[in-house]
C-alpha cells in the first residue's frame, strides 16, 4: 500500500474527523459557556446512536420505500435524544453545582458519564454487548481515483457540514446565538442585560448534546456496530480536538476535531499503538507548547 | 510543632490488628471476609495517597490507577518471573519486600515523570492528562508479552497476608498523617488553599506539586503490589480508569483533605461493593429477573453523584479521628 499518506487514508481521516468535529463543537460550545468539561458529552453520542436504532425499527415498516424520510426521522430522533438528555443532565446534575467550586462539576459529570453507561447496559433490552447497526440507506462503494469511498463517507462529511454551517448562522446572525456568546464572556452582565442565563445554559446543552447524538448516527451507520461504552473514546478524543483547537472556540473545534482524525488515521496505519496513544501526545504537546489551543485567546489568571 | 501522638495510633492499630487476627484464628471470620479486610485495607493505600495528591495539595488525579498498575507489574515480575520466589523458601518475604518498594520508587518515579510536565497545568486539564497517561500504562502493559500482555501476569505468589497488608497500610497512614504535619505538608495545604499567594511568598509549586505526586505515586504503586500478590496476578483490566474512579469515589464520600474519612470510606466502600455483588445475585437468582452486574455501577455512579450535590465536602469534610489528629498551634 506504500506510503500510509495515501488517499485512502486521507479519506477515512476527513470522516472520523467529521464524527469528531461534532462530538468537539458540544464540548466546546459547553465548555465556553459554563466552563465545565461535559465529561458525559461523550455518552450522548451513544445515546443518539441507541435513539437512532430503536427509532429506525420503530418506524422501518411504516416508510418502506421512502429511505429519503426513514433516513430523516432517524437523524431526528438522535438529535432529540442526544439533546434532551444533555439538557436533563444539565437541570439536574450540572446546575445545582453551578456556583461552586469547579472540581465538584467536574466529579459529577464523571458520575453522569458513568451512570448513562452503566444504566444502559444493565437495561437487558440495551446492554451490554455489540449490536449491529442496520444499513439505515444502501451502502454503494465508488472508486475515486486510488480510493474506495463509500456513500456513507460523502454522507458523513455531508451531515456534519450543513449541522456546522447551521449552528455557525445560529452563533453569528441570531439574537439567541448573540445571547449564547454574551453569556460566555461575561455571564453577570449578560444577566444584566435581561438575558436568562439558565435558558441560554440549557439552550447549548440541548445543541450540543443533538449535534453529539447526530455523531452518534454518523458512527453507528459508518462502523455499524453500538454498544453502550462506545461514547468513551470518541468522547476523549473529541475533548482532546477541542483542547487542540482552542477550548471555548467553535471554529477551533472543527479544525482541531479533522488535525485529529486525520493525525490518528495516519498513525494507525503505521503501528495500532501509536495510533491509540496519539490522541494524548497531541495532547500533551499542545498542553505545554501552547496551552490556549491553535486558535484560543490567552486568558490572564485573574488576581 | 504539635506533637505526634503516635504511641496511642499504635495502640489503637495493634488492638484492632489483634482483634482481626483473634476473630480469624477463633474461625469467627471466615476466609472471605478476611479477603474482604485485606483488599479494604489495600484500598486505604490507595485512597489516602490520592487523597495526599487531591486533598491535601488540591490538584486532580484521575489516573492513580494507573501507577497501582506500574506497582503490579514491577513487583510481580520480579517475584515472579526474574527471582522465581514462593512463599515458602526461606529468602521469598524478603525478595517480596523488596520486589514490592521497587515497584513502589518505579511508580514514583514514573509519577515524577508524568507530574513535571503536566503538574504546570490546573485543575481540569490535569485530570484529562492524568487519565491519559494512566490509560497508556495500562495500554503498554496489554502490548508487552514478557508480561503476559492481554491476558495478564498470572501465576504471581500469594505473598500478601492480613499482617503484610496490616503493617503496610499502617505505615502508609503514618507517613502520610506525618507528611501533612511537616512544614513540607503545610506548604502542600497552602498550595490548595490559594497556589497563587503561594507562588507570591517564594513557594516553588510546581515542585511541591511533583513531590506530592510522586509520594501518591509511590504509595500506589505499593498498593498496586500488595493488590497483584494477593489476587495472584496483575492483568490490565484491574486498573482502568473506573477503578482509578472507585478510589476518588472514596476519598470524596470520606471527605477530601481527611485521613480519617479516606480509611472509613474505604472499608465502608469495598463492604458496600461487595455486599451489592452479592445482593444484586441474590435478587436476580430470587427473582429471575436478568439483573446484572452492572447494577452496582449505577449505584455507585449515583452514590458519586449525591454526595457531591448534597455533602460535597464529603463524610468527615477535613476533620480527622482524635487518633491521628493534627493540633492547632497554641
Amino acid at each position: 500500500m506504500g506510503s500510509i499518506f495515501n488517499a485512502q487514508q486521507i479519506v477515512n481521516g476527513l470522516q472520523v474527523g467529521s464524527i469528531y468535529a461534532l462530538i468537539a463543537l458540544g464540548y466546546t460550545m459547553v465548555y465556553g459557556i459554563v466552563r465545565l468539561i461535559n465529561f458525559a458529552h461523550g455518552d450522548f453520542y451513544m445515546i443518539g446512536a441507541y435513539a437512532a436504532y430503536g427509532a429506525f425499527f420503530a418506524f422501518n415498516a411504516i416508510f418502506v420505500d421512502q429511505t429519503g424520510v426513514l433516513a430523516f426521522i432517524v437523524l431526528v430522533a438522535s438529535m432529540l435524544a442526544g439533546g434532551l438528555v444533555a439538557m436533563l443532565a444539565n437541570r439536574l446534575a450540572y446546575k445545582p453545582l453551578r456556583y461552586k467550586p469547579k472540581l465538584s462539576s467536574l466529579i459529577t459529570a464523571i458520575g453522569v458519564s458513568m451512570f448513562l453507561e452503566y444504566f444502559f447496559s444493565a437495561i437487558p433490552s440495551i446492554g451490554p454487548s455489540y449490536r449491529s447497526f442496520p444499513d439505515i440507506i444502501p451502502r454503494v462503494e465508488i472508486q475515486l481515483g486510488s480510493a474506495t469511498v463509500s456513500n456513507y463517507v460523502i454522507i458523513d462529511l455531508l451531515v456534519a457540514a450543513v449541522l456546522m454551517i447551521g449552528l455557525t448562522f445560529l452563533v453569528k446572525k441570531t439574537n439567541l446565538g448573540k445571547a449564547m456568546r454574551a453569556v460566555s464572556q461575561d455571564k453577570d452582565a449578560a444577566r444584566l442585560m435581561g438575558i436568562d442565563i439558565e435558558k441560554i445554559i440549557g439552550f447549548t446543552f440541548l445543541i450540543g448534546g443533538s449535534f453529539a447524538g447526530a455523531a452518534g448516527l454518523l458512527a453507528g451507520m459508518t462502523y455499524p456496530r453500538i454498544f453502550p461504552y462506545m461514547g468513551i473514546q470518541p468522547g476523549l478524543k473529541a475533548f482532546i480536538a477541542a483542547v487542540l483547537g482552542g477550548i471555548g472556540n467553535i471554529p477551533g473545534a472543527v479544525l482541531g476535531a479533522y488535525i485529529m482524525g486525520l493525525a490518528e488515521t495516519f498513525a494507525s496505519a503505521y503501528n495500532s499503538l501509536i495510533g491509540e496513544g496519539i490522541a494524548f501526545a497531541i495532547l500533551i504537546l499542545v498542553l505545554l507548547v501552547r496551552p490556549t489551543g491553535l486558535l484560543g485567546e490567552k486568558v490572564a489568571d485573574k488576581i | 510543632m504539635a506533637k505526634l501522638k503516635l504511641p496511642k495510633f499504635l495502640i489503637a492499630a495493634a488492638i484492632l490488628y489483634a482483634v482481626i487476627e483473634g476473630l480469624y484464628k477463633t474461625e469467627l471470620i471466615n476466609g472471605y471476609i478476611l479477603h474482604i479486610i485485606n483488599q479494604s485495607l489495600v484500598y486505604v493505600i490507595l485512597a489516602v495517597s490520592l487523597n495526599l495528591i487531591n486533598g491535601i495539595t488540591g490538584q486532580f488525579s484521575l489516573g492513580h490507577m494507573g501507577f497501582a498498575a506500574v506497582g503490579a507489574y514491577v513487583s510481580g515480575t520480579l517475584t515472579t518471573l526474574i527471582f522465581k520466589v514462593t512463599p515458602t523458601a526461606p529468602e521469598g518475604m524478603l525478595v517480596f519486600i523488596f520486589s514490592i518498594v521497587a515497584g513502589g520508587i518505579v511508580a514514583a518515579f514514573i509519577g515524577f515523570l508524568i507530574g513535571f510536565p503536566s503538574l504546570r497545568l490546573k485543575g481540569d486539564y490535569l485530570a484529562i492528562v492524568t487519565l491519559g497517561f494512566g490509560e497508556i500504562i495500562r495500554t503498554i502493559f496489554n502490548n508487552i508479552d514478557y508480561v503476559g500482555g492481554p491476558r495478564g501476569l498470572l501465576g504471581i505468589p500469594k505473598f500478601s497476608n492480613f499482617t503484610v497488608i496490616f503493617i503496610a497500610a499502617f505505615l502508609t497512614v503514618v507517613i502520610i498523617r506525618n507528611l501533612i504535619e511537616s512544614s513540607h505538608g503545610r506548604v502542600l495545604l497552602s498550595i490548595r488553599e490559594n497556589e497563587l499567594a503561594a507562588e507570591l511568598v517564594g513557594i516553588d509549586t510546581t515542585q511541591y506539586k511533583v513531590l506530592a505526586f510522586s509520594i501518591g505515586a509511590f504509595f500506589a504503586g505499593i498498593a498496586g503490589g500488595l493488590f497483584a500478590h494477593l489476587l495472584q496476578l496483575a492483568h490490565p483490566t484491574q486498573f482502568g480508569f473506573i477503578k482509578s474512579v472507585e478510589v476518588l469515589i472514596m476519598i470524596y464520600a470520606g471527605g477530601v483533605g481527611s485521613i480519617t474519612g479516606s480509611v472509613i470510606a474505604a472499608f465502608a466502600l469495598t463492604f458496600l461493593s461487595e455486599g451489592l455483588r452479592i445482593g444484586i445475585r441474590f435478587v436476580a437468582d430470587t427473582t429471575g429477573l436478568p439483573i446484572g452486574g452492572e447494577w452496582r455501577m449505577v449505584i455507585y455512579s449515583l452514590l458519586l453523584i449525591f454526595i457531591m450535590l448534597f455533602r460535597t465536602e464529603g463524610l468527615m469534610g477535613t476533620k480527622e479521628s482524635r487518633l491521628i489528629k493534627i493540633k492547632e498551634a497554641e
